[in-house]
């Protein structure tokens, strides 16, 4: 990984809130991050976690508040969210 | 009319259904989403719903538009419950008014099905036993 040029709070829910005890995590990731880079980080962090139980294998990640493509590029100041499978109804 | 809402306080069939009504109408469609008791076989005690709220108002509202491209529809209520709830109550509602019940009846029907496909809300289920699981339709 290249030197980290941007720290990004990822905001949590459901399992993941549960899983770090927080509904944020902060990730120091490359200035040309992505999506996919986010769901790489978090998912390492998360296996980093001592006893908590197993997360989603397959998450989404919303970027201000509309759900991105894996390739979408991730910049300063975005709010950017982990999606694990919704349950709504 | 209001848009569509996260609420923590019971979702009310009459209170929807009065927001959906007109004398132009025919039809009133309603949907109402409850606990059930149990799930996969597990007696369940209640379920606690969650949301990234402001996405899943916008999501909620967006669906709504979708509705009223797609039926034509322009009376739609739509409320989702958040918090813990006992079985038996009310977690989601919708409902149209229309003039006529074919619309109404399939713009009910897109609702909720866009709603549980993509809107980020999620549900922990709450079991006799005592233990709690997040529930994932993926899995």
């Amino acid at each position: 990984m290249s030197a980290s040029a941007l720290e990004i709070d990822v905001l949590l829910f459901a399992s993941f809130a549960e899983a770090f005890g927080s509904d944020r995590v902060r990730l120091s990731l490359p200035a040309d991050a992505t999506v996919a880079t986010v769901i790489a980080g978090v998912q390492a962090a998360s296996r980093a976690l001592s006893d908590a139980p197993p997360l989603p294998a397959t998450v989404r990640v919303a970027v201000n508040q509309a759900i991105a493509a894996p390739e979408q590029r991730v910049r300063a100041g975005d709010e950017v969210a982990i999606i694990p499978p919704v349950a709504g109804g | 009319m209001t848009g569509p809402h996260l609420v923590r306080c019971p979702v009310v069939a009459d209170a929807l259904l009065a927001r959906v009504g007109s004398d132009g109408h025919g039809a009133a469609a309603l949907f109402l989403g409850t606990v059930r008791d149990r799930n996969l076989g597990r007696p369940v005690t209640g379920i606690e719903y969650s949301a990234y709220e402001p996405m899943a108002e916008r999501e909620m509202a967006r669906i709504v538009e979708e509705a009223r491209d797609a039926f034509g529809v322009t009376a739609v209520a739509l409320e989702h419950r958040l918090g813990t709830l006992a079985v038996g109550e009310v977690s989601v509602g919708v409902a149209v008014g229309h003039a006529h019940r074919a619309p109404a009846l399939d713009a009910v029907r897109f609702v909720i099905e866009e709603l549980k496909r993509r809107v980020p809300i999620w549900k922990r289920e709450h079991y006799v036993d005592g233990t709690r699981e997040w529930v994932d339709p993926t899995r």
